[in-house]
């Protein structure tokens, strides 16, 4: 797959990354949220409308708006889309998986994370996914250290998912995370080890893997956002946005 | 938000290269033609610097004797060394 080459990453320095887990904050807070509205009968555009109406009353700048012309604030994707789903009226049904993708720019920085939820109860294959997909990007988080290089984290994404037999999606990739949403670099949810970009403290990266059930070709629709999975099997999304330090990297859309 | 690997947005640009730094012109006398339109230039201080031509004046044939008056522009990285920019009416 071709990925672009990376043009120089911005380091954070250790105030901006204690101001950049204020939006993470949010952001993390506000998915929890959001997956408890999760149930079925639920109404997928009364999420955003949620997120839109918190946003406001806190002063938060919802990043996703106007991107690139998108034109809500959140992405849901239900079932075999997987990403960038522009969340349109649509009634959740029990054994829906929903992934939620959100972001908050709170003081000029940003937070971008995602989960994915079932909606009532789900069959075992899928919540399998979901499980495979969040220790995939765990994986992830406990790699990201500095001094390792950047195809160690991808590795370990991939091995994560390739040994459960699920489909890794290659198109999309994580990136870099600063005061705008996508900055260098590239994060790949593969990878070679020990090659790459030499991870450094004080870089920021969204980690998202993605994952699907069958096969991982995608395909976008005719809205120019929402990506869904070729074959129509189900696919899986989960992101973190880190910071990382000596040691270990710190998460910075946890919810606490 | 998952980025496209192949999207065609580009990163941002480096950061712009710094300011390019002044150069510094003074007058000055040729005193001797060295070979390959090099001179040597005797400035106001008493300084003797190594001075070339520049390319717009030999683009307008303009030639340059010893005794000319000329203005020499010198970069601060190395006082010692110049470019003839201007060739005075004398």
């Amino acid at each position: 797959m071709i990925t672009k080459p990376d043009f120089q990453v911005i380091l954070k320095s250790d105030e901006e990354i204690a101001l950049m887990r204020k939006a993470g904050r949010i952001v993390g807070e506000t998915l929890l949220e959001l997956a408890e509205q999760v149930r079925p009968g639920a109404d997928v555009r009364d999420l955003n409308t949620y997120v839109e109406a918190k946003y406001k009353r806190l002063g938060v700048i919802p990043t996703f708006k106007g991107y690139q012309g998108y034109p809500d604030v959140v992405c849901v994707s239900v079932n075999e889309q997987l990403v960038h789903g522009i969340p349109r009226p649509r009634i959740l049904q029990e054994g829906d998986i929903v992934s939620i993708d959100l972001g908050a720019t709170v003081e000029g920085f940003v937070g971008d994370s995602a989960i994915t939820v079932g909606c009532g109860s789900i069959s075992a294959e899928a919540q399998r996914l979901l499980d495979v997909t969040r220790e995939a990007l765990w994986a992830g988080i406990h790699a990201a250290r500095d001094g390792v290089r950047k195809g160690d984290i991808g590795a370990a994404i991939q091995e994560v998912i390739e040994t459960a037999g699920y489909g890794l999606v290659r198109n999309y990739v994580g990136h870099g995370v600063g005061r705008e949403m996508h900055e260098p670099p590239q994060m790949p949810n593969y990878g070679k080890r020990n090659a790459g970009l030499h991870m450094r403290s004080g870089m920021v990266i969204a980690l998202e893997p993605m994952v699907t059930h069958g096969r991982p070709d995608t395909f976008v629709h005719d809205d120019g956002w929402t990506v869904s999975t070729k074959d129509g099997k189900l696919a899986s999304h989960f992101e973190h946005t880190i910071a990382l330090r000596p040691g270990a990297a710190v998460v910075l859309t946890s919810p606490d | 938000m998952a980025r496209s690997s192949t999207s065609r947005k580009r990163f941002q640009a480096r950061p712009a290269p710094a300011p390019k730094a002044d150069k510094i012109e003074v007058e000055g006398v040729v005193r001797e033609a060295l070979p390959n339109a090099m001179f040597r230039v005797e400035l106001a201080n008493n300084h003797e610097v190594l001075a070339h031509v520049s390319g717009k004046i030999r683009m307008h044939f303009i030639k340059i004797l010893p005794g000319d008056r000329v203005l020499v522009e010198l970069s601060e990285y190395d006082l010692t060394r110049g470019r003839v920019t201007y060739r005075f009416k004398s």
